[in-house]
């Protein structure tokens, strides 16, 4: 069964709002953040109406109800990825966080007892990412790496936009200690082969982290079968709120890491000469945490659910067929990453030149789309590397989700030829 | 229409025809600028004789703002006193800071009273005063060596 879009975004308040002097809103930046249907701002907005209270700490009935709600999310998140238990769902702020928990873990590990010691990291040891990860992906590695002394190495991106594997056999090797990789370029689009990666990576005793903050809002992940060690997701890029992320680890690696941030609820018992830790996943979760974020994470993966989720990913390669054939049949305009729909999300990145055959900077074409009330993304996109990879400083980039549409794209591509008039004349 | 209020016939005008654009010799000062948001870089060399502004050369890359801002700059500061080059310049930051509000002094800043739209998205401010923060950055530094 397919889609009914339009009932869809009848969920949506803010698509039926105007923008910049009362045009229709047509919101091409999901792979920035999604809009939330009523469904999730009900939830929230019921959690602190009617439940609100402290979790695991409050013995009366709000705390029971505001712990169901924080607990009955962590079950939702480990059922739509396929985790073996809730206890491997780790909340956290963000993905940025869920990232920087394992590379600081990894880093504690030092001082850590000998059950830490695969996670240690030294000099000569290796961590290896990519040319296409976004800065979260990038900088927490580096850091690691001035940490410990260990060395920063990654795969380069074919002129295509695919990952370059043709050296993968030097660089995963028996000195690499984690490969952390992107599950979908929030460029490209593209989608990274990560069962390849793990397999790789685990002949040699290595781990694997794989960032899917752009790979869950628009398929159906597995992290079994994608065979990796740590997955990372977060919840307003699936139509849930901000301040709530997931990392997924597996249970024997969460048992033996070493934790992040202390504080409340992530001991088991504190003396002055000493801690010992809970349990995962609460050993990850110091503090009081994003009760009602959570709440509303619970809510999008079930308004998800009740969509679909192959019925998601089958709208989205559909539309994406459809803007791809729309956005090349532009001249002077450059697809940043794989121009078929083939191993590939939504996300479209380009640059565009004028009718003088001049590029047309991407915050002015993002400016002129603004004014027909489309809204994109302008700029590196939090993946410079990638851009200098790709010879140019920033781009253009049009994100789409289940609630847009055709004539939407269409809008793009008739403000498209518009900038193109407007900065081509000479 | 909005658009057109940010965007001038005088701003495109330098933007498509920008002045004094190019790296010159002899410079006594050389700063890069970035703005980190979008990735826009200058590259700006200042050349100054007897306190006055003998020369200001660039290289950028960036949007039409961001152009068309340091062609317009070079017009109103070259051949000034670095004194009134500052005083230029201070009014065209409060300028770019009024969000709109300020009626702007046209004997003052010329062509660049053309950016008093752009002050109002407050995405692109930055975009406008990227060559004059260089350009102040580029003349302390020739001040300062000219004084060692």
């Amino acid at each position: 069964m397919s889609i009914d879009v339009e009932r869809i975004r009848a969920d949506f308040p803010i698509l039926t709002r105007t923008v910049r002097d009362g045009r229709p809103l047509v919101y091409l930046d999901s792979a920035n953040t999604s809009q939330k249907p009523r469904q999730v701002i009900d939830a929230i907005d019921d959690y602190y109406t009617a439940h609100n209270a402290n979790i695991h700490r409050a013995t009366h009935q709000l705390g029971e109800e505001a712990t169901e709600a924080y607990e009955g999310a962590r079950i939702k998140a480990a059922n739509l990825i396929g985790a073996g238990s809730e206890t491997e769902v780790v909340f956290t702020k963000n993905i940025s966080e869920g990232i920087n928990l394992v590379a600081y873990a990894m880093g504690n590990a030092a001082t850590a007892g000998p059950e830490a010691e695969r996670f240690r990291v030294g000099p000569g040891d290796e961590i290896v990412i990519t040319e296409m990860e976004h800065h979260s992906n990038i900088v927490p590695w580096q850091l690691l790496a001035q940490r410990t002394g260990a060395t920063l190495r990654w795969f380069g991106v074919t002129d295509d936009g695919r990952l370059d594997l043709t050296n993968i056999d030097d660089l995963i090797n028996e000195r690499t200690k984690i490969v952390a990789v992107a599950h979908q370029s929030n460029v490209l689009g593209t989608i990274n082969p990560l069962r390849l990666i793990a397999d790789k990576a685990h002949a040699v005793g290595a781990l694997v982290l794989a960032d899917g903050a752009q790979a869950v809002p628009h398929m159906r992940v597995d992290v079994q079968a994608l065979g990796v060690d740590f997955y990372g997701f977060t919840a307003h890029k699936i139509c849930g709120p901000t301040g709530i992320g997931v990392l997924w680890g597996r249970a024997e690696l969460l048992e033996t890491l070493p934790p992040f941030l202390g504080g409340g609820e992530m001991i088991e018992t504190v003396a002055m000469e000493g801690s010992t830790y809970a349990p995962p996943p609460h050993k990850f979760e110091a503090g009081t945490m994003p009760i009602a974020e959570a709440a509303g994470l619970g809510a999008a993966i079930d308004y998800l659910t009740e969509v679909g989720l192959d019925q998601i990913e089958a709208q989205q390669q559909e539309l994406l067929a459809y803007a791809l054939k729309s956005l090349t049949a532009i001249d002077g305009l450059r697809i940043i990453g794989p121009v078929d729909a083939e191993e590939r999300g939504t996300a479209i990145s380009f640059t565009l030149e004028g009718l003088d055959g001049r590029e047309i900077h991407p915050h002015d074409v993002s400016q002129v789309l603004d004014a027909h009330g489309i809204a994109v993304r302008a700029g590196h996109h939090c993946a410079r590397p990638l851009h200098k990879r790709f010879g140019v400083t920033a781009s253009t980039r049009a994100s789409l989700y289940f609630y847009n549409t055709p004539d939407e794209v269409d809008a793009l591509v008739e403000g498209l030829r518009e900038t193109q008039k407007f900065f081509g004349t000479t | 229409m909005q658009l057109e209020s940010m965007y001038q016939e005088i701003i495109l005008d330098h933007y498509r025809n920008p002045h004094h654009k190019g790296l010159r010799e002899p410079y006594d000062a050389e700063v890069h600028h970035v703005n980190p948001t979008c990735g826009d870089e200058v590259t700006l060399r200042v050349r100054l004789d007897g306190g006055e502004v003998a020369d200001v050369s660039y290289d950028a890359l960036g949007c039409s703002i961001s152009q068309a801002s340091a062609s317009v700059m070079t017009d109103l500061i070259i051949g000034r006193p670095v004194k009134d080059a500052m005083v230029t310049g201070d009014e065209f930051l409060k300028l770019m800071q009024s969000r709109g509000q300020l009626e702007p002094d046209e004997d003052v800043l010329e062509d660049a009273v053309a950016f008093t739209g752009v002050s109002k998205y407050p995405a692109r401010i930055k975009c406008a005063l990227l060559a004059w923060m260089a350009w102040k950055d580029a003349t302390a530094k020739a001040m300062e060596g000219s004084n060692s």
